[in-house]
């Protein structure tokens, strides 16, 4: 497998430390006056999601990990694991565990396209696009009228999560939201 | 790089923010009887410190090819000048070093640098604190010894520690595996990662006393039962903005330095480098004592005016030249 010095460390790149495939962050070039050059580099430990910080002396070099970032569309779940497609034609399918779609089960939408990040052929992260279109299954009665109006309610969708929305929204609503933040944007 | 990268990365408002602070540099040295003068970018000598990298240039004159050097600092040509009138010089100078980008750091750069005959060290940390200081704003000034600030951040004597505890400690702290690198490499790295983060906030921090090992082309003597080298670095919010000098005055010395680094950089696989045999021969007719300072002016403009990348304070930066 190929390698990468740490003159090619750029935001996004995937390299192997200590075991783990990691996602590099950032690289801040280090050179006291006189003195040697080091490379502080922020990584993201794929697996464990936990963010690493590390020195290294300028010009040494990482194995590359072997991890690709996919867009699969979500097909169903057995219960055990979550079935992903790939797009292209092929059918090809990946079956990711609870490890892997993490946090974004809440977002899980079937027929939508998600991004799955291999790892060995494996799924490691399943990553929602930035906005998703979910279904109002549980609200108190919308405010017939308040719209304009301040103040807010809890909201249930169908995938489960819970997100804040304006008075004026219903059971049945189709809502946008975002993702990243978990916040109602708009009634789609 | 993108052909159509082709505008300026600095705004307007930081070169007017540039013009000025060089404008108030001049008129600091005018006002002090410090000269301006100007000394080649181009020249025969090379720097051969292990770490710092000179780009060269090959220059033909007569159907005679040579190669020539850009200087990482104008401080050889200075001294030589030094040599010839031994009067208070400055120069402005754009410098020059191979490898070296990041947010801090461009290739090419610009570099103020000063000499006091006649200076001794604290006299010279002094007008460098009342430079900053006018143009800045008014900040405590804090002197700290190289030792006492590792006591207090890395827990450690950097001049009695042991090579095995230099190497545990910078793995502890960095993580960063330095089997094999030497007792200086070990120390600028638990400098630049548990030390320099800590300095010159809400203050102008001089650090000096270092050890002998870093001592470049300054005087070495002993203190408190230990060698160190007499010179001086600024801190201003975390960034290393200056670097000052008593300088070396005895020329077998120099030239003995000159014969180590290119010991040391064959030693790491790089080239051997011609060293300035003139700065040598100058140092041998007489350099009048004194003290020297370089400063980074792009850095100087990021702490005055808060910019977070060389970048913006650089009309035309490496990745856009």
């Amino acid at each position: 497998m190929a390698s990468y010095s740490t003159n090619d460390f750029r935001s996004g790149l995937k390299v192997m430390l200590d075991g783990d495939p990691c996602a590099v962050l950032e690289n801040e070039y280090v050179k006291p006056g006189k003195g040697q050059a080091f490379n502080r580099v922020k990584l993201r430990n794929l697996k464990t999601g936990r963010v690493w910080e590390r020195t290294f002396k300028s010009g040494e070099s990482l194995e590359a990990a072997d991890v690709m970032d996919i867009d699969m569309e979500y097909l169903y779940t057995d219960g055990e694991f979550w079935h992903f497609m790939l797009t292209d034609g092929s059918f090809e399918q990946h079956a990711a565990d609870q490890n892997a779609v993490g946090d974004t089960i809440k977002w899980l939408k079937e027929q939508d396209i998600y991004t799955v990040t291999l790892y060995n052929g494996e799924p490691l992260s399943v990553s929602p696009p930035n906005f998703v279109e979910l279904e109002v299954t549980e609200t108190d009665p919308g405010l017939k009228g308040n719209t304009a109006e301040g103040g807010s309610k809890p909201a249930t969708l169908t995938t489960g999560a819970v997100v804040k929305v304006p008075l004026f929204v219903n059971i049945g609503d189709k809502l946008k939201v975002d993702t990243r933040t978990g916040e109602y944007v708009s009634r789609a | 790089m993108a052909e159509n990268q082709w505008q300026a990365t600095a705004s307007w408002g930081a070169l007017q923010q540039r013009a000025k602070t060089l404008s108030e540099i001049r008129s600091f040295f005018s006002e002090r009887n410090v000269l301006e003068v100007d000394t080649p970018v181009l020249m025969r000598g090379a720097t051969t410190d292990l770490f710092l990298d000179s780009i060269s240039a090959d220059v033909e004159v007569s159907g005679k090819t040579e190669r020539l050097y850009l200087q990482t600092s104008p401080e050889f040509a200075l001294k030589r000048l030094l040599a010839t009138h031994r009067q208070s010089i400055f120069q402005i100078a754009k410098s020059f070093r191979n490898g070296e980008a990041g947010v801090r750091h461009n290739p090419e750069f610009t570099m103020l640098e000063w000499y006091r005959p006649g200076f001794t060290l604290q006299e010279l940390m002094t007008e460098v604190a009342e430079l900053v200081t006018l143009l800045l704003s008014v900040r405590p000034v804090r002197l700290d010894s190289y030792r006492n600030l590792f006591a207090r951040y890395v827990d450690c004597d950097p001049f009695l520690a042991s090579m095995d505890e230099l190497r545990a400690l910078s793995l502890e702290k960095t993580g960063c595996d330095m089997t094999g690198e030497s007792r200086e490499s070990c120390l600028d790295l638990l400098m630049s990662h548990c030390v320099e983060p800590h300095l010159g906030r809400n203050e102008f921090s001089f650090v000096y006393d270092f050890p002998a090992g870093q001592a470049a082309l300054s005087k070495v003597e002993v203190v408190d039962g230990v060698p160190v080298a007499k010179r001086f670095e600024l801190y201003i919010d975390g960034a290393e903005i200056a670097n000052g000098y008593d300088e070396l005055l005895d020329a077998e010395e120099q030239a003995r330095r000159f014969e180590m680094d290119n010991a040391g950089r064959v030693k790491q696989g790089k080239p051997e480098l011609p060293w300035d045999k003139k700065l040598v021969a100058a140092l041998e007719a007489g350099l009048p004592e004194c003290c020297g300072v370089a400063l980074g002016i792009e850095r100087l403009l990021m702490v005055r005016y808060g910019y977070q990348n060389i970048s913006d304070v650089i009309a035309f930066p490496y990745a856009v030249v």
